[in-house]
Order: C-alpha cells, then sequence, then structure tokens
C-alpha cells in the first residue's frame, strides 16, 4: 500500500521532457535588466601595478564597473576565511576576478574588458603539488589519522611495496554552468535566483561581502542543471558579483558563466599525488600502510579540508588495515581553488588502497580478487576503521562473494589469460574493486536540517527543505515519504522551490545525505502534524461509534483515508479530516528538524565515528583495448550494491549508473591540459571528453543486496556519491591488461587511463621487453604541462631478480621511488619542456641499477 | 520562420544564433545553451525534420522554413512518444541536456527509418536500418549527458524502434 519502494517518475519529468523546467537563464529578462560579467587575472600569479578603468567606463550600454573597494568585505571562505574574491594586489590564479563589469548587453560587455587597462607584474606561480612540497607552500595544516604500531609492522613485514599514486582532477561539467540572477527589493533587501546546492552559503556570502544582514538576503533556487559538487561552494562568486551590482544600480542583475569561462576558472576535482608503503604477508594480507596523501588545493582552501579529511577516512577503502599511518597535506597552488565533486575526496583516497591491491596481487602472482577479498573487512572480527568506527551490519563479504559468482569472475579471468595470450591485435583487462563510504557530513554541525510542511484545506500539501534538486531526485523522495506519512497520492504534494525564506541555515545538498537530512526532517514535521490530526480523529471516530473511547494511537492512514483501526469501516478521507481540524482550529503546518543521532569525529587525535552507516558495494570490470593505438573499450560491467531499502529503486538505479559513468570519465577519458602558464588548455568539450552514450558499457549490470538496515529513514541508504567510487574497476582493468605486457615491472599508469596514456605505457614496455630504451612522449614530458606527472617506478627488481622466497625473514625489498616530468625527486618547479622526463628517466634508470647492483 | 506551427517575425542581428533567436527573442527557452560550440547538443532542435545545433547557425539561415523545438513536438497535453517513452525510462536526471536529446531522438528515429547508415551500419546498401543499441548510441552520440542517465536514454528510444 505504501507509496514507499515504488518507482514513481522524477517530479520534473513532464517539465523536463517538455521543454517547460525553469533554469536560472530562462527566467525571461525583466525591465531594465543588467548583464554582469567580469575581468579577470591574466596570470596564475601577478600583482597588480596599476588599473585604468576610465575608458571602459565610457563605453556605451555600460553601467558600472566594480572593483574590491565597492565591496563591504572581500575575503570569505567556508571552513578558513583565506579568499579574496576581488584582487586587491595580488591575483592568485588566471581569471581570477579584478573587475566586475554591468551592461546593457553583451556587446557592451566584451567593448568594457577590452578598454580595460591593467598593468601586472606576472609573478612566478607554483603550478604542481611537487613544487608547493618544494615551497612549503601548504593551505591548512597536516591531517592525520593512525592506528597500531607501523614500525613495528615494517620491521616485521614480509613484503614491502613503495609507490606513488598520482591522481588527475576533473571537470564538473555540469550542462547548465554557473548563473545567477538578483533582483534588488526595497531597502537593501535582495532576493537572489542562484544555480547553487547550497542557498544558505550564496546568502551568508553575499551578505557578509556586501555589509548586509542575513534576514535582508533572500537566496531561492528551483532547480540546477547539475551541480556534482561544482555549485556548493562556487555558486556564491557569480551570485556575489551580481548581488553587487543589484545592490548598487537598483536593477535585476543577471550573471551566466559561458561554458569555456566556466571551465577555465572555477575549481575542479583534486588532483592528488599519493605516496604510499604498504607491508604484506606472503598471502596478500597487508599488515602495514603509511601513505602521505598530497592534495592540490588549488589558490584557497574553499573546501580542501573537509576533502583532505575524506580521503583520509577512506583510505581503506573496504579494506582492513590493522596498522596504518595517513598524513595528508594540501599544496598552495596557483589554480582555481579546488573544490567539492562528487565522492568529496573519497574516491582519491580510496582508490589509493584498491591500487594497492593490484600491485600486491602482481607482485605475488595471486589473483587480484583474491587479494582483496582476503583483506576485505569482516563481520565479527577486523571491522573497525582506522579511525575506530565499527562497522555494523558490515555486508561487504557478502557483496564480494555474490557479485564475484554472479559476474562469473573466476571463468573470465581464464578467458582474458587466453584472448592475451592469443591475440595479436588487443589486449583485455579484467578488475573487481570494492566499495564502502561513510555517510555523513564529516563536520557534525553540518548534519541537521528543517522542514517546513503546509497543509491545505483541499488536502494537498506543500513541502519546503533546504535540499536542492539537481536531477538526483531529492524532491521526488521527499514527496514520497511525506505521502506515506499521511497515506495520500504523491500527485497531492508538491516540494516547493528551496528558499532561505522558508529554511533557515540549511546545509549544502551534498555528502549524498540530502534525502536522509531533508526528508527526516520532513517526517519528523509530518509526525508533528499527525499527532493532532489523530486527536480530531479520534474524538470524531468516538463520537460516531458509542462504545470505543477517543484513543488517538488507533488512528490509521491509509490509501486516502484516515480510521479507527478498530473501527475500520467508518473513515474520513484525508481532505474531510483536514477540514475537521480546521475547523476545530488546529495548526496544519509544523516545521519539523532532524539531526543525525551518535556520530561525531575529534581530529585532534584522528578517531571517532563520523558515518551514521556506510554504503557498501563492489564492481566489476572488463577492459578491451587497441594493442596498436591504445584505444579503450569497456564491454561489461556488474555492479552490486547495499543501499538498504530505496524509496525510489528507480531514481537510485539511475544514480548508481550515472554516477559510475561519470566516474569513468574522471578515470579514462577526463584529461585536464594546461599550458606552462596555468592556463587550462582543455576548457571546452571539444577537447575535453566526458564519457558519451557510446561508451556507456554495452552490458552494464546492476543489482542490489537485501538489507534490513534501520538506522536511516525508512530503510534507505544514500546513493549519490558511493557508485563514482565503483568506476575504480575500469581503470584497475586497465592495469590489469597492461600487467599482461610491463614484463618483469608491476604496470604503472596514471590517471586518465587516456588512449595516449594506454598507448604511452604500451609502447613503453614493448620497447623494454625489446631492450631499447624508452622515451616519454613530448607530452609527457611537460611542454603540455599535465598538473600531475609523476608516476610510480622501478618494481623490476621484484618476482625474477629477488625471489620473495630466498628472502631471509624481516627482510625488506626496498623500492626506490622516483619521479620524472616534474622533478618531484628533487623539489624543482618545471616551467617548460626543458627540463623533459627524458633527463629524468635516465637518472631513474641508473638509480634502478644502482639499486639492482646493490 | 514558423517555429513550432507558428510563423514568427523578429528583427535581429543578422549575427545572432538561432539558439539566441528562439531563447532571447522568441522566448522558448527549452532549447538549452550548454557549451554553445555545438559540441554537447542541449540546443538541438528540428529544421523540416532535421536535427541542428541550433547555436552554430544563424538564425537568418532559416528564413521561410520550419523549426520544431521542444515546445513543439506535443500535441497539446499530448506529448509526443519520444517524451512519453523518456518519461518512462527515466531517461533524463537533471533534465538540461533532455530537450536536445528529445529532438535528437525524434530525428534520429526518422533517419533510421528513411534507411540512412550510421558509422556503425554493417551494410550500408541495406534498404532498411534495425536500430541495434549500439546503432542506437552511435546515432546519440552528438548529445551529452552529465548526469549519465545513457542507459534509460537507451532504453526509451529502443522501446520506440521496437514498436
Amino acid at each position: 500500500m505504501s507509496i514507499i519502494g515504488k518507482n514513481i517518475p522524477h517530479d520534473s519529468a513532464p517539465g523536463h521532457v517538455s521543454g517547460e523546467s525553469v533554469y536560472i537563464d530562462d527566467i525571461a529578462p525583466s525591465r531594465n535588466e543588467l548583464l554582469v560579467d567580469y575581468f579577470g587575472s591574466p596570470f596564475a600569479h601577478g600583482r597588480i601595478k596599476s588599473l585604468d578603468l576610465s575608458d571602459a567606463l565610457k563605453v556605451p550600454g555600460v553601467a558600472a564597473l566594480y572593483t574590491y573597494k565597492d565591496l563591504h568585505h572581500n575575503v570569505f571562505g567556508p571552513i578558513t576565511q583565506d579568499e579574496i574574491l576581488l584582487v586587491e594586489d595580488v591575483a592568485e590564479f588566471i581569471g581570477q576576478p579584478i573587475v566586475v563589469i554591468a551592461a546593457e548587453s553583451r556587446a557592451a560587455i566584451k567593448a568594457a574588458k577590452a578598454a580595460i587597462k591593467l598593468d601586472m607584474e606576472e609573478l612566478k606561480p607554483v603550478l604542481t603539488v611537487a613544487g608547493a612540497i618544494a615551497a612549503g607552500q601548504y593551505l591548512d595544516k597536516t591531517y592525520k589519522i593512525e592506528r597500531g604500531n607501523v614500525a613495528a609492522a615494517f620491521a616485521s613485514a614480509d613484503h614491502i611495496i613503495e609507490g606513488r599514486f598520482v591522481i588527475a582532477g576533473a571537470d564538473h561539467f555540469y550542462l547548465e554552468s554557473q548563473a545567477c540572477l538578483v533582483y534588488p527589493g526595497e531597502y537593501n533587501q535582495l532576493t537572489i535566483h542562484s544555480s547553487t546546492q547550497n542557498p544558505s552559503e550564496v546568502q551568508h556570502v553575499v551578505a557578509h561581502l556586501l555589509g548586509l544582514q542575513l534576514n535582508e538576503v533572500v537566496c531561492l533556487i528551483k532547480r540546477m542543471g547539475g551541480g556534482f559538487g561544482g555549485k556548493e561552494c562556487q555558486a556564491t562568486h557569480p551570485a556575489v558579483m551580481a548581488a553587487l551590482v543589484a545592490l548598487k544600480t537598483k536593477r535585476p542583475a543577471r550573471i551566466v558563466y559561458t561554458k569555456d569561462d566556466d571551465m577555465k576558472y572555477t575549481g575542479k576535482r583534486h588532483p592528488y599525488q599519493n605516496d604510499y608503503k604498504v607491508a604484506f604477508d606472503s598471502e596478500g594480507v597487508i599488515t602495514a600502510l603509511e601513505a602521505s596523501l598530497y592534495a592540490d588545493g588549488g589558490a584557497y582552501n574553499d573546501l580542501s579540508t573537509a576533502v583532505l579529511g575524506r580521503s583520509l577516512t577512506h583510505i581503506d577503502n573496504a579494506y582492513y588495515l590493522p596498522n596504518l599511518l595517513a598524513v595528508g597535506k594540501i599544496c598552495k597552488t596557483n589554480f582555481p581553488p579546488n573544490t567539492a565533486f562528487r565522492g568529496f575526496g573519497g574516491p582519491q583516497g580510496a582508490i589509493t588502497i584498491e591500487n594497492i591491491m593490484e600491485e600486491i596481487a602482481v607482485y605475488l602472482g595471486q589473483d587480484a580478487y583474491e587479494v582483496r577479498r582476503k583483506n576485505c573487512y569482516g563481520v565479527s572480527d577486523r571491522n573497525v576503521t582506522h579511525y575506530g568506527q565499527l562497522l555494523v551490519n558490515n555486508t561487504l563479504p557478502q557483496i564480494f562473494d555474490e557479485l564475484s559468482q554472479s559476474c562469473n569472475y573466476a571463468e573470465r579471468v581464464t578467458a582474458v589469460k587466453k584472448f592475451n595470450a592469443e591475440s595479436k591485435t588487443h589486449l583485455k583487462g579484467l578488475s573487481f574493486t570494492g566499495l564502502k563510504f561513510g555517510i555523513s557530513f564529516t563536520n557534525k554541525f553540518l548534519n541537521q536540517a528543517n522542514a517546513l510542511v503546509n497543509i491545505y484545506l483541499d488536502g494537498t500539501i506543500q513541502v519546503s527543505t533546504g535540499a536542492t534538486e539537481m536531477g538526483q531526485g531529492v524532491n521526488t523522495n521527499i514527496k514520497m515519504l511525506v505521502a506515506d506519512e499521511f497515506a495520500i497520492a504523491p500527485e497531492h504534494v508538491i516540494v516547493m522551490t528551496t528558499s532561505t525564506e522558508k529554511n533557515n541555515n540549511t546545509s549544502a545538498t551534498a555528502a549524498s545525505s540530502a534525502t536522509d537530512l531533508n526528508g527526516s526532517a520532513a517526517v519528523n514535521a509530518c509526525l508533528k502534524i499527525k499527532e493532532r490530526l489523530n486527536v480530531v480523529a479520534s474524538n470524531y471516530f468516538a463520537g460516531r461509534e458509542i462504545g470505543i473511547g477517543a484513543y488517538s494511537d488507533s488512528i490509521v492512514y491509509e490509501g486516502g483515508f484516515v480510521f479507527d483501526e478498530r473501527r475500520p469501516h467508518v473513515k474520513l478521507t484525508f481532505p474531510e479530516l483536514v477540514n475537521l481540524a480546521y475547523r476545530e482550529r488546529v495548526s496544519l503546518g509544523e516545521r519539523g528538524h532532524y539531526i543525525t543521532p551518535s556520530i561525531g569525529f575529534d581530529w585532534s587525535v584522528g578517531q571517532g565515528s563520523p558515518f551514521l552507516y556506510f554504503t557498501n558495494g563492489a564492481s566489476c570490470s572488463e577492459v578491451l583495448i587497441d594493442r596498436f593505438t591504445g584505444e579503450l573499450k569497456v564491454e561489461r560491467v556488474d555492479i552490486l550494491m547495499d543501499i538498504g531499502k530505496s524509496i525510489n529503486p528507480g531514481l537510485n538505479r539511475g544514480q548508481i549508473t550515472g554516477a559510475f559513468i561519470q566516474g569513468m570519465g574522471w578515470l579514462t577519458t577526463e584529461d585536464l591540459r594546461y599550458a606552462a602558464s596555468g592556463a587550462l588548455l582543455s576548457y571546452s568539450p571539444t577537447t575535453y571528453k566526458i564519457p558519451n552514450i557510446y561508451d556507456t558499457p554495452p552490458v552494464f549490470n546492476v543489482d542490489t543486496i537485501d538489507n534490513d538496515c534501520t538506522v536511516n529513514v525508512k530503510g534507505s541508504k544514500a546513493v549519490g556519491e558511493p557508485p563514482l567510487l565503483l568506476a575504480f574497476s575500469v581503470f584497475f582493468a586497465v592495469k590489469n591488461a597492461l600487467s599482461y605486457v610491463s614484463g618483469k615491472e608491476i604496470a604503472t599508469l596514471v590517471t586518465p587511463a587516456s588512449g595516449e596514456e594506454i598507448l604511452s605505457r604500451l609502447t613503453e614496455y614493448k620497447l623494454k621487453a625489446a631492450g631499447l630504451p624508452f622515451t616519454p612522449w613530448p607530452a609527457e614530458a611537460g611542454s603540455v604541462l599535465q598538473r600531475a606527472m609523476s608516476r610510480a617506478k622501478g618494481y623490476s627488481l621484484i618476482q625474477d631478480s629477488v625471489s620473495a622466497a630466498t628472502l631471509a625473514e624481516g627482510d625488506t625489498i626496498k623500492i626506490p621511488v622516483t619521479v620524472n616530468g616534474n622533478g618531484a625527486g628533487n623539489g624543482e618547479e618545471p616551467l617548460n619542456g626543458t627540463n623533459g622526463s627524458a633527463l629524468k628517466a635516465s637518472e631513474d634508470e641508473q638509480e634502478l641499477a644502482t639499486e639492482a647492483a646493490i | 520562420m514558423t517555429v513550432n506551427g507558428e510563423t514568427k517575425s523578429v528583427s535581429i542581428d543578422p549575427r545572432t544564433s538561432l539558439l539566441d533567436a528562439l531563447r532571447e527573442y522568441m522566448g522558448l527557452t527549452g532549447s538549452k545553451k550548454g557549451c554553445d560550440h555545438g559540441q554537447c547538443g542541449a540546443c538541438t532542435v528540428l529544421v523540416d525534420g532535421r536535427r541542428i545545433n541550433s547555436c552554430l547557425t544563424f538564425a537568418v539561415m532559416y528564413q521561410g522554413q520550419k523549426v520544431t523545438t521542444i515546445e513543439g513536438l506535443a500535441n497539446g497535453d499530448q506529448l509526443h512518444a519520444v517524451q512519453q517513452a523518456f518519461v518512462k525510462h527515466d531517461g533524463f536526471q537533471c533534465g538540461y541536456c533532455t530537450p536536445g536529446q528529445i529532438c535528437s531522438a525524434v530525428a534520429m528515429l526518422a533517419e533510421a527509418k528513411a534507411g540512412c547508415a550510421s558509422a556503425v551500419t554493417a551494410d550500408l546498401a541495406a534498404a532498411n536500418v534495425t536500430l541495434t543499441d549500439e546503432e542506437i548510441r552511435e546515432r546519440m552520440s552528438g548529445n551529452l549527458c552529465r548526469c549519465g542517465a545513457y542507459p534509460g536514454i537507451v532504453e526509451a528510444i529502443r522501446s520506440l524502434a521496437e514498436a
């Protein structure tokens, strides 16, 4: 009877397919409206010597130009207040706004930009993690999680591998770019329509920078054309610029970034450079891990602290690490501040341990799934995370076992081996990776929500929460939860435009927790109303049926009717009850508040239980690689997840496949390439390739296990971010394929495993097999600067030259970890291609040779 | 220009793109501006039944021709079959690429019906095209969806190809 668990269409479905759904720039222009844009820094690092706006102000159609001097405050930031909105003296990234332009037309904006006279001194930028490390340039402090006795575990280790895993960033590429429309109201009041995941943050930052009270600013958001984390904090920048114009000119102001500008000047997923050293026994069971995580934070902190925190809490992914030391730092570089992106640092932590699993397997000559299964968290033991949280109701072993069976893992490994032995044109790879993703904001205070539920006299309901809709279906979930409480048709419930006017001090729609938090708050509001309605109903039924007392606990809502369970044949329709209550002067509106129970974390000791529960899963991917071109095809994907009991299984399925595809893009085709100046070169879909429909795996099996998880609303589990991590299996299937050709080395691979990267590795191993030297290609050597291009090297000593069996107890194999390209090893800061990796590589080889001689 | 069956007359700079003409001068905001480079497909509309990227072409080039946008596909309250299929099969998430996807799908189905081959069609001389999943995916590859609602889009179009 309940609507929960049914597949009803997304609540915006009719509007989406008819073109009726309104996004910010679809709102019709109003009389007197101004267009807003900005003029930004041409340098990644530079000091303003002079700025002359006199000519630009004379351009016909230009209404106003503003600089930092026109702001009340210029410094802000969600965690640490370190960000400068409008450059005062020193610009920290290309495109950092200097002048806000308000004009009647786009042509006038363009002319104004050309007429601004800026004299700027270029300063040396830091454009790599290695450069930031060398300069000791970090944002925020060092974070650490520690468990057990790492030193002792390494001292007694059977085997040790050291390496460096390099992870690239990614552009959010929400189809709807950052956009904002501001209407000035009476006095200093502003009404802001922002494409934001966090209207309260827009309200706060606008008020703070413009010197307004919070209650003077209202921020609304009906829906976004995609967010993925990119509109959690960075929607504030355009909002402040448009709000400044609206406040000063008293005219409506609209700003919409072009896709090019959005890609060039907004923050991305954090690139990481993760150094690791892992100890394990001959069975492949990990005994200790030491990891140093370096996140590229960009110029300002933004959310980097929290992103890094999630990397550290997700360094274990699905695996038990008895002894661990994980240290994280945020490197300050001269790029736009990197920000939230689906997974929020979790992927960059978790992929590191998956990389280690793959390498242990190759090192020991074992199957990678078997290694993973042995290290998988247990149900009754080996079930406490490195930060001390007990895994309650751990479903990982079940998921591993079921999926490896249902996807015929073992048989397919044999088939892949056979294929690779026979095919001269193609290579196949297969990989099975796990997933454990903690659900809740790691900042405890964010784990709260409020909801407003209003019932009208015809029995229809409006719900307002702080959740923002970006396609994920949170509004549909909330609508279903509210309809279920009163047992009415979901069509009778509308989830309203998110507005700070109705819901105050809300958290971002982030951390996959929007339904958990806001849905629970909405249910709490409904429960309070029901308490009152039940009294009205029980009095009514007692009056009609002599013999039963008014007992509100026996009131039942079912199929649009309300009745006393002791006399179910006497019913009221829901609208009848509502009218009855109204005439009894009973309030038909309520606010609900929800806080996530029993969570907490203390960074001073790196311990706690920050998550209410975990969303688990596993996936297995099979890839086909063209040996001549490096072209990658994902042929088959199998996914099994524990997402509890779905409120709407269809929406969840869309989240799983969509997140997987997005993760696959990050790890395979999406290549952020930068010029030596720090300018992004791949700033449009012409050069930045997100997955298209043809990249969708032709065989894509998605299933979920039954799990009566009881801690979250209606036994559901969050699903927005976790499945993105399942795409690891695609990346490691590539690494697995390369292991068939890498000879004595453990194949290394940086993200993204693009056609170019794969071909480069194929070439490298082919040449090495023939005893020829490999010279990295110019692009790798740095003439086009990749954000991170170091690569773990130097496993050629293992297996053949030093057999594991010949090691005496306590011996360790020292694997030299060196870096090519960016000279991270000696802290040099490369700015052009002359510091190429060919040179470095030869040094590396010498080092290797030395080690081998030892 | 005839847009969605109505004759529209606007005075615009000759350099105005068809997309801007539709959105800013005719109030038809269903067609979306994604990349504005003809790469993402969010702006796809139909001109005399053929799909084009409206951001990459001048409005003046279509004087006297019939333009159909997402707003013109439904027959009153009765959604077009492709629109219904997208609802039924969850062929979207955020909805921003959806108008372009649907316009593209409408023309694509017509192209297949007319026997037009694609890059993955095995027999170029065949009179009929069978819309396999691979054909559907190839033919829809000009419309990006960042939410990755592709499985639903394929299902939606397959349901119509089978019908």
